[in-house]
C-alpha cells in the first residue's frame, strides 16, 4: 500500500517541526527518511502513524489512495515499532505478539487456536521459535526488536513505520539486524518507512532516501542518487564524508570533494592547470584504506582516502608534497 | 592501617551513628508502641477484650471501618484519574494542578476540617436548611420507592435527603477524610507514571486497542504496584486521622466518633485501659501496614527505587 504525504505541516507551540512537507512512498519499497535530530523526520512519522496530527487544514495523508488523515491511530492499519521497543513488561512473548488481535472486537476477534497459531508463525518468521513463554526482561536488545516487529506484523498492517529501529543496539548487532531488516522486507515486500540518523545505515537498506533537515526535505532518491548526486551543500555533508574547499577563482561557492574522490600524485606530475600543491599533515594506515590530512598551499586541510597499494607507491610520509587532484566535485548554487 | 574503601566510615564513626540512630528508633518509636501494649493489657486480656466489644467501642471500629471502606476507594479512583490526567497530558495549568495535589499535605489537618464547616456548617455556604430545600423534590421520589417492597433499604437514604447533614454525620467524616488521604494514591502514582511514560499506550493505540482496555491492560498493570503501596499508605492515615475528623464530626457518642476520636474521648474520661485497648488496635493496624509495605516492596522488586 503506498503512502501519500502531501504539503503536511506540524507546529508545537512556537516551534514549526514540519514546513509543508510532501512525499510519496511506493508500494513495497523500503524508505528512510534520514535526518538529525530536529529534522523532524521521527514527528513526520508519527503522522503518518496517526499518533500525531498535522496542523489544522495544512494537507493530507493518504495510503493507496484511501484518505487517513483524520483516521485514528488505531483504524489506519499501521505496523509501529518504537526506538525502544515498547513491549508490554508484564505480558509474555506471545501475549505481546497476540495483543493486536486479542484487542479486536469479539466479532472480527479469531478463535484463541488461530490466533495462537498466527503468534508461531510469527514467531518462526522473526527467527525466535519456542521463546513464547519468555517476558521483555529475559531478552535481549536485538530479540526484543524482532518481538516488537512480530507483534506489529499480528494485525497485517498496511505499512510498516520503525522509528530508528537499530538505534538502541551496539554497533555489530546493528550490522546484523540491519542485513536482517533487508531480506526481510525482501520476503514480506511490506510498504516500510523508517526513521534514522544513521546515514550508513540508510544507504545500505532502503530502496529510496528521504534526506530532512530544519523541517524540510532536502532531497529523496535511491541511494546512489543521493550520494553521487546531491542536491544541497546539507546533503553532501551529511551522506559521508566530504571536504568544503575554499575556490580561490570563486570564494562564496566552495567545491566540495569527497575524500576517495581525491587523486593523490606525485608532486613532480602536478598539472599547474588543475591541481593543487599539498603537504601531508598527518598520515593514518590501519586498515584497508589510509587516510591522509593534507595541507594546501592556502594553509585548508583536507582529507583524502586512497589505498594501501596507492600509499605504498607514492611511499608518502608526513611532511612530504604531494598534488592533489579533484576528481568531481560539487558546486552548489 | 587497613584499607577500606574510600566511601565508608571508620569503625567509630560507623558505631557513633549506628548508635545514635538506634538510641533514638528505640526512644521515639519502639518504646511508646511498647508501652501502648503493655498498658492496654495491664489489667489483662479479660479488660483488654470486654474494652473493645463496649457498644460505643465497637460502634466507632464500625465507624473507622466504614469511612476508610468508602474514602480509600474513592481515593484510589482520584489518584488514578489525577495520575493519568497530569502525566499522559500537557495542557495549561498542569503544574498548578500538580501542586494543589499536594495542599492536603501542606495544610494542618484542623484546617483541613474547618474549611467542610465552613462550607457545611449552619452558618456556611451551603446550610442545612438549604440543602434540605434543595434535595426536597429527590427525598419524596427516594422515599415513595422506598415505601414498595424491596425497597425498604432506601429508607435510609431518603431519610438523610430529608434532613440533609454534611457535618456532625457520616458524610462530613468522609469528605473530611477524602480530602486529607487524597495525595497518597496520586503521589504515588504520578512518579511512577511518568518514569514509565507513554510508548506502551501508544503501542496499545497503534495495534488498535481503545481508551478503556488500554488502561486496563497495559497501564494498570505496570503500576500495581505503585497503587497498591498507596492504597495501603491512604488506608493507614485514613484509618488513623483524628484532626479533620474531630473538627467535623461533632463528637456525637455511639454515632460520629471513629475509633481515633473514641480513644480521646476515653482518656478524657480516665478511662485509661480501655484507651489504650483501642489504642493498641490502631498501632496493630500501623504494624500491618509496614509489614504490608515490606511484602510489596519485595514483590515488586523496587525496594531501593522509590523515593521513600
Amino acid at each position: 500500500m503506498s503512502i501519500s504525504i502531501r504539503s503536511i505541516t506540524k507546529t508545537f507551540g512556537a516551534y514549526k517541526a514540519l514546513d509543508k512537507v510532501s512525499l510519496e512512498v511506493p508500494e513495497g519499497s523500503l524508505t528512510a527518511l534520514l535526518g538529525p535530530s530536529g529534522s523532524g523526520k521521527t514527528t513526520l512519522l508519527r503522522i503518518v502513524a496517526g499518533l500525531e496530527f498535522a496542523d489544522e487544514g495544512s494537507g493530507a495523508i493518504h495510503f493507496h489512495g484511501e484518505d487517513v488523515t483524520q483516521v485514528h491511530a488505531g483504524q489506519r492499519g499501521v505496523g509501529f515499532v518504537f526506538q525502544h521497543y515498547a513491549l508490554f513488561k508484564h505480558m509474555t512473548v506471545a501475549d505481546n505478539i497476540a495483543f493486536g488481535l486479542s484487542v479486536l472486537p469479539r466479532k472480527q476477534r479469531p478463535p484463541s487456536a488461530e490466533i495462537r497459531s498466527r503468534v508461531t508463525e510469527l514467531l518462526s518468521l522473526v527467527h525466535l521459535e519456542g521463546l513464547e513463554k519468555r517476558r521483555p526482561d529475559q531478552l535481549s536488545g536485538g530479540q526484543r526488536q524482532r518481538v516488537a516487529l512480530a507483534r506489529a506484523l499480528a494485525i497485517r498492517p498496511k505499512v510498516l513505520l520503525l522509528d530508528e529501529p537499530f538505534g538502541a543496539l551496539d554497533a555489530k548487532v546493528r550490522k546484523d539486524l540491519r542485513r536482517w531488516l533487508r531480506r526481510f522486507h525482501d520476503e514480506i515486500n511490506l510498504t516500510t518507512l523508517f526513521v534514522t540518523h544513521d546515514q550508513e545505515e540508510a544507504l545500505e537498506l532502503a530502496d529510496q532516501v528521504v534526506v530532512m533537515a530544519n523541517s524540510k526535505i532536502e532531497q529523496v532518491g535511491d541511494p546512489q542518487q543521493v550520494y553521487d548526486h546531491p542536491a544541497t551543500p546539507f546533503v553532501i555533508r551529511f551522506l559521508g564524508n566530504v571536504n568544503s574547499v575554499r575556490d580561490p577563482r570563486d570564494p562564496e561557492s566552495p567545491l566540495y570533494v569527497r575524500p576517495h574522490d581525491m587523486n593523490i600524485l606525485f608532486a613532480a606530475e602536478a598539472d599547474p592547470a588543475t591541481d593543487r600543491v599539498a603537504r601531508v599533515h598527518h598520515l593514518f594506515s590501519a586498515g584497508p584504506i589510509a587516510r591522509l590530512s593534507l595541507r594546501l598551499e592556502d594553509g585548508q586541510f583536507v582529507d583524502a582516502e586512497i589505498s594501501r597499494q596507492q600509499l605504498d607507491e607514492l611511499a608518502l610520509g608526513v611532511g612530504d608534497p604531494v598534488a592533489v587532484r579533484f576528481q568531481g566535485a560539487s558546486r552548489f548554487e | 592501617m587497613s584499607h577500606r574503601p574510600v566511601t565508608t566510615e571508620s569503625f567509630g564513626v560507623k558505631l557513633l551513628l549506628i548508635g545514635a540512630t538506634v538510641l533514638v528508633l528505640v526512644l521515639f518509636l519502639l518504646l511508646p508502641l511498647c508501652a501502648v501494649f503493655a498498658e492496654a493489657l495491664r489489667k489483662g486480656a479479660d479488660v483488654f477484650f470486654a474494652s473493645l466489644r463496649d457498644p460505643v467501642a465497637a460502634s466507632a471500629i464500625k465507624l473507622t471501618l466504614l469511612t476508610a471502606g468508602i474514602a480509600v476507594p474513592l481515593n484510589a479512583l482520584f489518584g488514578i484519574s489525577a495520575a493519568w490526567l497530569v502525566t499522559k497530558f500537557r495542557f495549561p495549568g498542569r503544574t498548578f494542578l500538580v501542586a494543589l495535589i499536594d495542599l492536603p499535605f501542606a495544610v494542618s489537618p484542623v484546617v483541613a476540617g474547618l474549611v467542610w464547616m465552613l462550607i457545611f456548617g449552619s452558618k456556611g455556604w451551603f446550610p442545612p436548611s438549604e440543602m434540605a430545600e434543595f434535595f426536597a423534590p429527590l427525598a419524596k421520589v427516594v422515599q415513595s420507592i422506598a415505601h414498595t417492597p424491596g425497597f425498604g433499604w432506601l429508607a435510609g437514604l431518603g431519610d438523610w435527603l430529608e434532613r440533609p447533614k454534611i457535618v456532625f454525620d457520616l458524610p462530613g467524616i468522609i469528605i473530611a477524610t477524602v480530602f486529607v488521604t487524597f495525595p497518597f494514591v496520586a503521589r504515588e502514582l504520578i512518579p511512577l507514571m511518568e518514569t514509565q511514560g507513554t510508548d506502551e499506550e501508544e503501542a496499545a493505540i497503534t495495534l488498535g486497542a481503545k481508551g478503556w482496555k488500554v488502561f486496563l491492560r497495559v497501564t494498570l498493570p505496570n503500576i500495581k504496584w505503585g497503587l497498591l503501596y498507596g492504597v495501603l499508605l491512604c488506608n493507614a492515615r485514613a484509618m488513623g486521622e483524628f484532626g479533620a475528623v474531630s473538627v467535623v464530626s461533632g463528637h456525637i457518642r455511639g454515632k460520629t466518633n471513629t475509633l481515633p476520636l473514641h480513644v480521646e474521648v476515653l482518656y478524657n474520661e480516665y478511662q485509661y485501659s480501655a484507651a489504650f485497648a483501642c489504642a493498641s488496635l490502631l498501632a496493630l493496624l500501623a504494624l500491618v501496614t509496614l509489614a504490608l509495605k515490606d511484602l510489596i516492596e519485595r514483590f515488586s522488586g523496587h525496594a531501593g527505587s522509590r523515593g521513600h
